[in-house]
């Protein structure tokens, strides 16, 4: 590490976040992002790293599209955030493109500034909806750090804060237990239940056949609204446009977030249905958020829907997701008794580890091998193993090339074989 | 959306949307080849097959569209290139194998064929489905990905055969994006898939211009230039038949392809009856107050009057340029004094308009036909008609051209139809014409080897390979989808194992044989093919 790189990490410590700054020195991730360009990072000492990470898919389309760039530039030859309190020319635009591309009868977005603030939204509309306030969401889950959202998650987050359900008006259920669910709601005094298509932060674990509709049609019967959190599920991560439609349900609520502004210009939206839309004929000064919807946020998030659209992107996670499966198994058959599993939609994917720390170490491997992936926060035996979109086959077999590697090494040091720890030039 | 918004948004004049929608038509490409490239011969020749098929079939409509279209050319001569071009191209290849490797025991070198990768192909408008045939199944036979990129004036039609043969190649096997069009080509658009690391090899037919930007794009590019081929007549063949092979030659889709003859070089010795002879196989020759209407109507602007000349009949040619011919005209003859920059009628003409120079002798007639390859048209095609070996010899030593066709139709001949030559739609100018390749281009210069070489004085068995087999890894399977019906991690069936017969240079040619997919080839397409070509011809002729 360079002097300036030690130098800069204790400044990290004293100003921002001595805690986080110190846990990744302790990790052996010692990630300072400095330059960024398609799916790759460079430190500030010049290291660079391929991007499986992707912050839940923000980089979806890579780091700094350019195509996104070049709209961000000229949006600001005209535009700036705008006021929200009109009417907007770009804010109109981005909802009629999300009315045209979400399922069902998706209608009416109202704008957040990030997917924490849209799941609040979420929640609320919900509630006016509804006329109730009991919100289900699944154990293990995260939707989100703002107040309604943290209150949907895991007591990790809120409990430090004293910010936790007190009321009991948020239940978690496990997740693929469709009795749970029913137990929930039999009581219709559910407004809504709000579930991510893939519980990513609980390490991807995979709906069964049947979960995601059967919770749709439990909420059917016992009147309560479903709210699609697919800030990480959707725009074309599962091959489709949204990962919530593979499944075969039609939500009444949508969040999007994270890859929707491309990473350019924080924005995220949330898409209801008119029979949720009450609050917004009846009394639309209700709610208001200042950033919420920005203008340029919108122009970058059009130009992302209609890239995602492109015949060829889906082509193109196919390929991916198909060819990165084949190279996985191949090295999960090498280390049967470390790399033990593969939950995989798309290019959404999280590799199982033997330990409950495994994800953690193959982390650290991979890093020293030039791969940036993520462990899961809600299941540290779990890999987030997140590539782009937009992927080439010389992407994907580098990442390949470097997995190998790095899983050995993770193995070795796992099991407690030598030989691990090897570098391989980046 | 408001126009202010689209505009911000769609910004199709901005060089980076141009480079993403270039760069992701690429990268689709480029993963097709890459699996591609690890399918064996059997799937292979299946999607040949059926994309040659299906070629075939719609050889007459997509004439008839293209004739439509670009109002260039003749129907039937169009459906005849593209009949060739289809089925049979791929008869013409069937016993080439670019998918196994080949021991040369003699050498004790193994030679593995490595696909290029991914082919970014030009289209003229004036040869547009038989190139689109060509090149397409050019590629699929070497296991290539195809990006085609069809000229403004030909688009509908090229575009609509390019993706109907990329549906049948993909019903047929092929991995998804192997076969891709561009919606609407433009120039920068055209140069960013030039210009990106994603293209393997650039197959470039159409304008000097274009060819030039394929070569100047950093990219290795196998480029043709334009024709202008000289045909020189000495005084020892038989005058009926040469001049029926000039008529024949020069009204072939009305003159259009870069092998139609340009200007017939003829000894004064015979030049009288052989114009006899031409007239009564319908050529017109014009007088010398029409020459002057000719000339002016060809290139009055300065160059060449492509609306009013290019692949047109004959009669509406000259009727446009003020000039009486018989209805049944089927060339126009053009006699000229003097070959050079400052005669237009001596420049490619892409029309049934021939230029007529008469020879002193010998050493004129040659001097001249130099003179037409050095204005333009270098290392493309000539042809003579001759019954003496020593002058066929000595003029295909002197003219800069690497096709010499002798005693047949030269825009036929050239191009592999009626010759032994390769057949293309790519002829290429090699060296005299600034391109990397000499020869008629096909399947072959998609492919690379790698070679395994020993010590010469090495002692091994090399015959240890006859047999040997490469692991081909066939099709991708299918990630699961978790938790979706039929698609999930549960629900996937292991990928059948692929047993193959061993593939040796002794039995290459039986591991085809009694497979459903290849028997259909043992049908003699080659005579059918001569058939076809031997029809046309009489066709022409008015037996
Ligand atoms: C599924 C999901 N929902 C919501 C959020 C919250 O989004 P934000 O961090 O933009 O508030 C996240 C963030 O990680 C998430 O993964």
């Amino acid at each position: 590490m360079s002097a300036e790189k030690q130098d800069f990490l204790q400044r990290s410590k004293e100003f921002w976040n001595p805690g986080k700054t110190q846990a990744w020195q302790d990790m052996e991730v010692d990630l300072v992002i400095d330059r960024r360009e398609g799916y790759y990072l460079y430190d500030m000492d010049g290291n660079r790293y391929i991007d499986v990470h992707l912050n839940g898919g923000t980089y979806n389309l890579g780091h700094r599209n350019p195509e996104l760039v070049e709209v961000i530039r000229r949006g600001m030859e005209r535009f700036d955030m705008g006021n929200h309190h009109f009417p907007s020319l770009a804010r109109t635009a981005l909802a009629e493109e999300l009315a045209k591309c979400t399922p069902g009868d998706l209608q009416y977005t109202i704008y957040a500034s990030g997917g924490g603030e849209a799941i609040d939204i979420a929640i609320k509309t919900a509630r006016s909806a509804m006329q109730k306030r009991k919100i289900v969401s699944l154990v293990k889950a995260y939707h989100g750090h703002t107040g309604l959202a943290v209150k949907t998650g895991d007591a990790r987050f809120s409990v430090p804060f004293l910010s936790q359900d007190i009321e009991h008006e948020f239940i978690q259920v496990p997740f693929n237990d469709l009795n749970a669910m029913e137990d929930a709601l039999r009581k219709r005094d559910v407004a809504a239940v709000l579930l991510e298509t893939i519980p990513a932060t609980y390490g991807f674990p995979m709906p069964h056949v049947g979960y995601l509709p059967g919770v749709k049609a439990l909420c059917e019967r016992y009147d309560a609204l479903y709210i699609a959190d697919e800030v990480q599920t959707g725009l074309m991560r599962t091959g489709a446009m949204w990962g919530i439609t593979r499944y075969g349900v039609e939500p009444d609520i949508l969040v999007t977030g994270k890859g929707i502004s491309g990473g350019m210009y924080p924005i995220a939206c949330t898409v209801v249905s008119p029979r949720c839309a009450g609050w917004l004929t009846k009394d639309g000064f209700g709610h208001m958020s200042t950033m919420g919807g920005a203008e340029l946020g919108c122009l970058v998030a059009l130009k992302v829907l209609e890239i995602c659209q492109r015949p060829e992107v889906a082509s193109i996670v196919h390929y991916t997701a198909s060819y990165l499966r084949k190279g996985l198994d191949e090295i999960r058959a090498m280390y049967p008794d470390f790399f033990t599993g593969i939950r995989q939609h798309g290019v959404i994917m999280g590799l199982e580890f033997t330990p409950p720390e495994g994800a953690k170490i193959a982390m650290k491997h991979l890093y020293r091998n030039g791969i940036w992936a993520i462990f899961s926060t809600l299941d540290p035996k779990v890999l987030q193993f997140k590539p782009g979109i937009l992927a080439t086959e010389f992407l994907a077999e580098e990442i390949l090339s470097r997995a190998e590697v790095a899983i050995g090494a993770a193995a070795a040091e796992a099991l407690g074989h030598d030989g691990g720890g090897r570098r391989v030039a980046a | 959306m408001d126009k202010i918004i689209a505009d911000l948004v769609d910004q199709p004049d901005s060089p980076s949307a141009m480079r993403s929608e270039a760069d992701l038509i690429l990268t689709r490409a480029k993963w097709a080849s890459e699996i591609f490239r690890g399918y064996d011969r059997e799937r292979t020749q299946a999607i040949v097959q059926a994309v040659a098929q299906a070629a075939f079939e719609k050889a007459q409509e997509y004439a008839e569209w293209a004739v439509r279209e670009t109002g260039f050319g003749v129907v039937e001569h169009k459906r005849f290139k593209a009949e060739a071009s289809s089925r049979g191209l791929v008869e013409y290849y069937r016993d080439h194998d670019f998918v196994n490797p080949r021991v040369d025991h003699e050498r004790m070198i193994v030679e593995i064929p490595r696909p290029a990768g991914v082919v970014f192909a030009l289209a003229p408008a004036t040869n547009p489905i038989a190139t689109v045939y060509f090149k397409i199944l050019s590629a699929l036979m070497t296991r290539n990905a195809i990006v085609f990129s069809a000229h403004p004036a030909s688009r509908e039609c090229c575009n609509h055969a390019t993706r109907l043969l990329a549906e049948v190649a993909e019903r047929a096997g092929a991995p998804d994006g192997v076969i891709q069009a561009i919606d609407e080509p433009t120039i920068p658009l055209i140069d960013e898939f030039m210009r990106s690391d994603k293209t393997s090899v650039i197959l470039a037919t159409g304008g000097m211009a274009m060819v030039r930007a394929a070569y100047s794009s950093s990219n290795p590019a196998l480029g043709v230039g334009p024709g202008n081929g000289p045909i020189v007549v000495d005084d020892t063949g038989d005058c009926k038949k040469t001049a029926r092979y000039l008529v024949d030659s020069k009204s072939f889709d009305n003159g259009i392809l870069c092998t139609a003859d340009s200007i017939a070089i003829v000894y004064r010795s015979i030049a009288k009856q052989l114009r006899i002879e031409m007239e009564r196989v319908g050529a017109y020759f014009c007088k010398e107050d029409e020459i002057s209407l000719l000339r002016e109507f060809m290139f009055g602007a300065g160059s060449l009057n492509v609306k009013g000349v290019v692949g047109r009949d004959a009669p509406l040619i000259a009727r446009d340029a003020g000039i009486r011919v018989p209805l049944r005209t089927r060339i126009l003859v053009a006699p000229i004094k003097k070959i050079g920059i400052d005669e237009p009628l001596s420049k490619e003409k892409l029309s049934p308009v021939l230029a007529w120079f008469v020879a002193a002798g010998k050493s004129e007639a040659f001097t001249q036909a130099r003179a037409t390859l050095r204005m333009t048209g270098a290392g493309h095609s000539a042809a003579i008609h001759s019954s003496d070996p020593q002058t066929v010899l000595d003029y295909a030593t002197s003219v800069e051209a690497y096709r010499v066709i002798a005693n047949t139709a030269l825009s036929q001949g050239a191009s592999g139809l009626t010759t032994n030559l390769a057949p293309t739609m790519t002829v290429g100018t090699g060296f005299f014409g600034r391109s990397s390749v000499g020869e008629n281009v096909g399947p072959m210069h998609l492919v690379h080897w790698t070679r395994i070489a020993y010590a010469k004085d090495a002692s091994i068995d090399i015959s240890s390979f006859d047999g040997k087999q490469l692991k081909f890894s066939g099709p991708l399977a299918s990630a699961p989808s978790d938790g979706v019906p039929g698609e999930d991690s549960g629900s996937r069936a292991a990928p059948p194992a692929e047993p193959r017969a061993p593939v040796s240079p002794g039995n290459r040619r039986q591991a085809g044989k009694g497979r459903p997919v290849e028997e259909h080839t043992e049908v003699d397409l080659r005579s059918e093919i001569r058939r076809l070509i031997a029809e046309e011809l009489r066709r022409n002729r008015g037996e």
